[in-house]
């Protein structure tokens, strides 16, 4: 158990596709065309971007004001180190800015090009973007009112389709994450196991079930599952389901079945397919054996096995494996 | 209704780094095991378990499911959780027994901020429309906090080095002659990535008493949370926990343990809960030693009873917060009674 852990870069992304709502619409709509609205407070203070409730009395608020394209940095930091996704790939300043005719501020980057050119009290103006599409990224970012404007801005986020001429009612923010992931010490163990062909579960020390994939800890008695123990390839299918509906990244034809497998002498089953008999065929309590793909690829992943496929040998009690369901 | 207090407090040791997995079962399998011990109680003695973590600092959907493998939840229990620090997970379990639904409760919070790049993941707590397609980052935004105050003329570069002083060997001219990181922030006034996770035992007073000579007893707690709008608040300021405080008797408190990530934060927090200069301030070392997210305030509420336990505190104050820039805050007074 002293070896390391397997692990392998995890990247996870989705586009966040989102209503706007009349509030965050008109703002957005007019983003496009290079304008900014507010709106005003129960208070009378206008705020931008607009809030759709004051934030003092929850009134809804409805009463839009055009606001001016420049304004006043409030704060800001210095990012000397741009994160992916970011309005700049350059060193740039965070900053709070408060556009003329707004009481509040709004959080956005100012291209200052170093701590120098930048102080509270600037004043600032509005880099649109090249390609304006009803976005908060239309403003691609802030420059200092005398700064020159040569740079092209980077490209815009993407929307979601809509007719041409129609207003924004949707937009999309791309959220895309990079993480490190790391497997257990049972499961890393389980895994190599697979890369020789092997299957490895392990018992708990208190309860003595075998789990295959091994865990963490027993479900049960919380403590991880220590004692390791070599498992045939050979089990019984315990429920099951017959697959007739496609899919996106479906990999095999419908009619197919999926299955809770549960291998001799394991106490918990795992899913996997049955193919190798008509799907009708199968049944609860059904004899299998794992179907290996070609050894020259095998890695560490249970798709080794390509399927379990019926051995032909009678069914298993269905008193055998009840409490297994 | 009966009176709450916390019973056992135990975490994880706070790393830069773990080997584990994200769902925190190497971590938290050790330290249930401890408050166990310290206890005396196993999980048959417990009526209530819930828990506090975020699925995008797993990078992965209901992560907090395969966490409850630790606890042993077969047969079935009764589990909750939240997407926010295990504090607010303190509190569920607290009004759970002050309703009379169960007599003990053990909580718990858990976070690997190391899988991924913890100051971008952070940018999803923001506004989904106008603020995170931005992705400002966490470390970005409490920088314009601070410089904030530094203008205001609330508190200068120098307080900011000497709340850090406090748990590091350097004197504070050391400090000051660091780079910024990100200008106005300095290394120093950041808390470090931790992974890490906590975990408390609550219980009516009465049941305590049999587990603890001196039980912490919970007072008073209280949570409030100010506009997520960063460019309409007054972030020198955070009036979430001046409205939380005032819900409280927090005189003659002795003790605080205050969950600051950033060192203009700490000052933040002493000014809003009016502690005065005879306040011991985070013994522990508090979120600039160790900052396991979604852990790191309960564990301030843990190293604030574990300190009444052991008859160094009388009465003490603790605060957790979560979300960007003291966002949401909870105060909560424990005394030993």
């Amino acid at each position: 158990m002293t070896e390391t852990p397997l692990a392998a870069p995890l990247n996870v992304g989705f586009d966040y596709t989102r209503s706007t709502g009349p509030v965050l619409g008109r703002f957005v709509n007019a983003l496009r065309e290079r304008r900014i609205e507010g709106i005003r407070g129960s208070d009378g203070r206008v705020h931008v971007p607009p809030v759709e409730h004051d934030p003092g009395t929850a009134e809804q608020l409805s009463e839009f004001v055009p606001v001016a394209e420049e304004g006043t940095v409030v704060s800001w930091s210095w990012c000397p180190e741009p994160l992916d996704g970011q309005p700049l790939s350059r060193p740039f300043a965070w900053a709070l800015v408060r556009l003329d005719g707004a009481d509040t501020a709004m959080l956005h980057a100012v291209d200052a090009g170093a701590p120098e050119n930048i102080h509270s009290g600037q004043r600032v103006r509005v880099k649109w973007a090249d390609d304006t599409v009803g976005h908060i990224r239309d403003i691609a970012y802030f420059l200092p009112v005398d700064a020159e404007d040569t740079t092209p801005t980077e490209s815009a986020p993407p929307v979601a389709e809509r007719e041409e001429g129609a207003p924004v009612s949707v937009i999309i923010t791309p959220v895309h994450l990079r993480y490190q992931h790391s497997a257990s010490p049972e499961e890393s163990r389980y895994l190599r196991g697979l890369a020789e062909g092997k299957l490895i579960g392990q018992r708990c020390p208190a309860c003595e079930k075998v789990y295959i994939p091994p865990r963490g800890a027993c479900p049960t008695d919380g403590v991880p599952t220590t004692d390791e123990v070599e498992l045939p390839d050979t089990g019984i299918v315990t429920t099951f389901c017959i697959v007739n509906v496609p899919f996106l990244g479906q990999r095999i034809k419908p009619p197919y079945v999926a299955a809770y497998i549960l291998l001799d002498g394991a106490d918990i089953a795992f899913l996997h397919l049955v193919l190798g008999c008509d799907a009708q065929d199968v049944k609860m309590g059904m004899r299998v054996r794992a179907a290996w793909k070609p050894r020259e690829e095998w890695w560490t992943s249970l798709e080794n096995i390509s399927h379990f496929e019926p051995t032909g040998e009678p069914d298993a009690a269905y008193e055998t494996f009840a409490h297994h369901l | 209704m009966p009176d709450v207090a916390i019973a056992g407090f135990a975490k994880a040791p706070n790393v830069r780094e773990t080997a584990g997995t994200t769902n925190g079962v190497e971590m938290l399998v050790p330290i249930f095991a401890e408050v166990f011990e310290k206890t005396g109680l196993s999980k048959q003695d417990i009526g209530f378990w819930c828990s506090g973590s975020s699925d995008y600092l797993a990078g992965r959907a209901f992560s907090f499911i395969a966490a409850v493998d630790a606890i042993g939840a077969f047969p079935p229990i009764h589990e909750s959780h939240v997407e926010m620090d295990a504090a607010w997970a303190l509190y569920e379990a607290w009004l759970k027994i002050k309703m009379g639904e169960v007599e003990t409760a053990l909580v718990y919070g858990f976070g690997k901020s190391s899988a991924g790049q913890l100051r971008r993941v952070l940018a999803l707590q923001l506004d989904p429309y106008v603020v995170t397609p931005l992705w400002p980052d966490s470390v970005s935004i409490a920088g314009i906090q601070a410089r904030m105050g530094l203008e205001a003329g609330l508190w200068s570069e120098k307080d900011l080095a000497e709340v850090a002083a406090r748990g590091t060997d350097k004197d504070v001219s050391e400090l000051l002659d660091t780079p910024y990181f990100a200008d106005p922030l300095r290394r120093h006034d950041i808390a470090p990535i931790t992974d890490g996770a906590a975990v408390v035992i609550l219980s009516t007073v009465d049941r305590a008493r049999d587990i603890v000579d001196r039980p912490a007893v919970i007072t008073g707690i209280e949570h409030r949370v100010d506009s997520p709008v960063l460019g309409a608040r007054d972030l020198t300021r955070s009036p979430s926990t001046e409205i939380a405080a005032a819900a409280l008797d927090l005189d003659g408190a002795d003790l605080a343990e205050l969950h600051a990530p950033f060192t203009h934060q700490e000052l933040i927090l002493r000014t809003a809960l009016k502690l005065g200069d005879d306040v011991k301030i985070n013994p522990s070392g508090g979120a600039l030693a160790a900052n396991p997210m979604f852990s790191a305030g309960l564990a301030r509420i843990g190293e604030a009873a574990a300190r009444i336990h052991s008859g160094e505190s009388r009465k003490a104050v603790a605060h957790a917060t979560s979300g960007p820039v003291l966002q949401q805050n909870l105060v909560t007074v424990l005394e030993a009674r």
